[in-house]
């Protein structure tokens, strides 16, 4: 089993040596494989342009739509907000009930308690709750106050957590101190799944990208995450295409599989067709599911409903036809 | 007339997906209206054939008669050089600006014509609408804007202080890239004040027909342009008219020889742009997923059937393996099938003639005892298909490293240093296009100096614009086109 773009010996089950200095993890990190940005986006554009029709869109329609993570991150969050966007997601198209659940509602730590209740007295259990934590979206506060954050959040029913890397530290190359932050969280989480948001807008280059990366997914992440919505560049199809080659490469690699979530700017029907598509020709059905691909989105849902509504009417409806929550 | 794939699994498979299947995706074939026959374009008229001769034109994915069209002889020639003779005059006198105006129109109506001329395409020639779409058509346009440019400006492109058109050109293209190859020729041929006689390429005549069309509604002065389809005899009479000033040629090295020794000896200019057989070198600190798809991109573009076609991967040993299993898992995902789907991203093969050479050197492959490899793939019961091919284990001395394959076939061969990888490169009759894929800016700079090719491209390939000069070293032929350098080609200073 060869190991597309790890170092060229760093086969199943030697990976373990990577992280036992700061400067063995940084000569693995940066013995990864570069990124050719030209040639990335260029592939990214080509599958970009590939034409999902008729009975291809319904499917990654509905596909899209369960994979969403229902998202509100706002200070003026309230729990009205809250229970409103738990409704939505629980029946996303009030006039079609065959429309599909979304996977997580997405929302502060103070808020999960809140979604927890509302999803369970909707009768909608399976939706998981999200809760972002470690001091989102900067993080910037003390490990402690990270841990007590997401031990919070867990306490009060998140199933998942959202958390940032120290992206100061990343840049500043402490690779190390990253890596066991997350370990630490990880370890927080108890039974709760892993995101780890890299916040691709202030890593500004693809290899780093790969790098936090394979750095996340080593240290246990169960989702690697693009960003948190809060900055100017957010998820990017090429971005989120490199990756997904860095879980197809990790898998290939360690035998475990890691799932992908873009965040942020994705708000059209086209634009989630095109994300799957990067998924489908990468990694192909092992994460064509909720369990492995997910979107990070608030204002995408509504978009997906009246592109559904169109395929099944043949007619375009229109903002009115759906519900603001 | 297929070809059928062996379907051997990638050490490492990674099946198409079953769950996200596309549904057909198909580009109406309305927007292109195909008469039953077209005639020769001679003077600004559509002409039958002196002698009455015609032939059948196919589309490559179906084996179905688009048209048929005028088959021109020497008579033909001799009529299409006099008009074009008749023309230069008042063409070449003509001030810059005003031939720019001509060159700006074309192109503006190519633009709008763009999808039923990529759908004509597709269906002649056989390649997917995706590439006639996103890159053959958006290059036509631009090399006529390109040139237009130029138009008003020769005094100052570096080709003399008083330069002047040659005359009559000459113009032979083949079916790769039939309008491309033809805006390559006729754009800066016109620019520089010269009159055109094109015969393109008797399987992909109808292109340069729609063209000729596009030239009456831009207005052109009749006999600027004349365009006279037919077969190689057709093409060969035309090299060897007396009126013609300059000869310029695109296809085989054979021809292209041919070519040279009729022009010997005559004041005609000679520009020949012939085969490949081009290196696409890849480092073992190359960006991978991205030189995968150079690889791709480089061999399996147009079916392979392009002159600076990566048709030799020179890869490090170091690095074989994991290039190898990425490159199968990507020809796995690759979508072979109707051209007209915009979702296919390999098509037909032009003719059974050429399918026929393909198929032939592929046998030769193995029989020398290289390992072939194609991904698991349906290929259509009619039509001329050929499976993506892979060939490992193949050494300098086979038969598929050293010949023009022509299609999608990818022989890959190791080295160890930066030195053998250049020896192996240059070590080919031929010198058109090479790539070189590394993270090292200094290695590139200095590889590109070593290889003798025309084209070396870093870190990508098979990138194309007007403002680049293409040509070969070698049995590559000679002269440049695109760019400044296309201009020299049809002048001469005082």
């Amino acid at each position: 089993m060869s190991t597309d773009a790890a170092p060229r010996d760093a086969g199943r089950g030697s990976l373990s040596d990577v992280v036992t200095s700061d400067a063995a993890l940084r000569r693995f990190l940066q013995g990864l494989p570069g990124v050719d940005a030209v040639g990335l986006e260029a592939r990214a554009a080509a599958l970009g342009t590939r034409s999902i029709k008729t009975t291809a869109k319904a499917y990654a329609i509905d596909l899209a739509i369960s994979m969403i993570d229902l998202t509100t991150l706002e200070g003026a969050d309230t729990p009205g907000k809250v229970r409103s966007l738990c409704a939505k997601g629980a029946n996303p198209d009030p006039g079609d009930r065959s429309a599909p659940r979304v996977a997580a509602i997405c929302v502060y730590p103070d808020m999960a308690r809140v979604a927890k209740e509302a999803l369970a007295e909707l009768g909608a259990g399976e939706i998981n709750v999200a809760s972002v934590a470690t001091a989102f979206p900067a993080g910037r506060a003390a490990m402690p106050v990270k841990l007590a954050d997401t031990r919070e959040a867990v306490a009060a029913g998140a199933d998942e957590i959202d958390m940032v890397i120290d992206r100061g530290a990343f840049l500043a190359g402490r690779y190390l101190q990253v890596f066991e932050e997350i370990r630490e969280v990880k370890a927080a989480c108890g039974g709760a799944h892993l995101k780890v948001i890299f916040e691709n807008g202030e890593l500004a280059t693809y290899d780093n990208i790969r790098r936090a990366s394979w750095l996340a997914m080593l240290a246990g992440a169960d989702f690697i995450k693009t960003s948190t919505g809060k900055v100017g560049v957010n998820a990017t199809p090429p971005n989120t295409l490199l990756m997904l080659e860095a879980v197809r490469d990790f898998r290939a690699a360690t035998g475990r599989q890691v799932g992908v979530k873009p965040a942020g700017g994705i708000r059209t029907a086209k634009d989630a067709v095109k994300y799957l598509v990067l998924v489908n020709e990468t990694l192909g059905d092992d994460w064509l599911s909720p369990d492995w691909f997910r979107f990070g989105a608030s204002s995408l849902l509504n978009d997906l409903l009246m592109q559904r509504q169109k395929l099944s009417t043949g007619r375009y409806s229109g903002p009115d036809y759906v519900t603001v929550d | 007339m297929t070809e059928r794939a062996m379907t051997e699994q990638p050490s490492q498979p990674s099946q198409p997906s079953k769950l996200f299947a596309y549904a057909p995706a198909p580009e109406s074939r309305a927007v292109v209206d195909i008469a039953p026959s077209y005639g020769l374009f001679v003077d600004g008229e559509f002409r039958e054939a002196a002698a009455g001769k015609v032939f059948k034109t196919l589309a490559p994915a179906s084996e179905e008669v688009l048209s048929e069209v005028a088959y021109g002889d020497a008579d033909d020639v001799d009529a299409a050089v006099r008009a074009a003779r008749g023309a230069f005059g008042a063409w070449s006198a003509l001030p810059g600006a005003e031939r720019a105006k001509y060159l700006f129109r074309i192109a503006r109506i190519i633009q709008e014509r763009s999808r039923e001329l990529a759908v004509l395409e597709t269906l002649d020639n056989g390649k997917p609408i995706r590439e006639t779409r996103d890159a053959d058509l958006p290059l036509v346009a631009a090399h006529f804007f390109y040139y237009a440019g130029w138009a008003d400006k020769l005094a100052y492109a570096g080709c003399g202080p008083e330069p002047r058109p040659l005359g009559v050109a000459a113009q032979v293209i083949p079916w790769n890239f039939p309008l491309l190859m033809l805006a390559w020729k006729v754009a800066p041929a016109l620019a520089t004040g010269n009159t055109v006689v094109l015969k393109p390429a008797e399987t992909t005549p109808l292109s340069a027909l729609f063209f000729a069309d596009i030239c009456r509604q831009a207005g052109l002065p009749k006999g600027v342009v004349n365009i006279v389809t037919g077969d190689g005899a057709t093409g060969a009479a035309l090299v060897a008219h007396p009126d013609v000033n300059k000869v310029a040629f695109t296809g085989s090295t054979v021809v292209g020889k041919e070519i040279a020794r009729t022009v010997a000896g005559t004041d005609k200019r000679l520009t020949l742009e012939l085969g490949g057989k081009g290196a696409n070198i890849v480092f073992e600190d190359a960006p991978l997923d991205q030189a995968v798809e150079g690889i791709v991109g480089g061999i399996f573009f147009n079916q392979g059937q392009v002159c600076c076609a990566g048709s030799r991967l020179l890869v490090q040993e170091s690095v074989q393996e994991e290039v190898l299993d990425a490159l199968k898992r990507r020809l796995s995902t690759l979508r072979v099938g109707d051209p007209l789907d915009k979702n296919t991203d390999v098509g037909a093969i032009n003719s059974a003639e050429q399918l026929a050479r393909i198929t032939e050197l592929a046998e030769a492959g193995e029989a020398e005892g290289a390992q072939r490899w194609s991904p698991p793939c349906e290929l259509p019961g009619e039509g001329y298909w050929f499976a993506p091919t892979v060939f490992t284990g193949v050494s300098q001395a086979h038969r598929i490293a050293r010949e023009e394959i022509f299609g999608p076939v990818l022989s890959v061969l190791t080295f160890r240093t930066p030195d053998e990888a250049v020896a192996k490169a240059n070590n080919t009759p031929y010198g058109l296009s090479a790539g070189i894929w590394t993270e090292k800016g200094s290695r590139i700079l200095k590889l590109a100096d070593q290889l003798r090719a025309g084209v070396v491209w870093a870190n990508t390939f098979n990138k194309f614009d007007p403002t680049s000069p293409f040509g070969g070293y070698k049995e590559s032929g000679y002269g440049r086109e695109g760019g400044r350098h296309g201009l020299e080609a049809y002048l001469e200073h005082a």
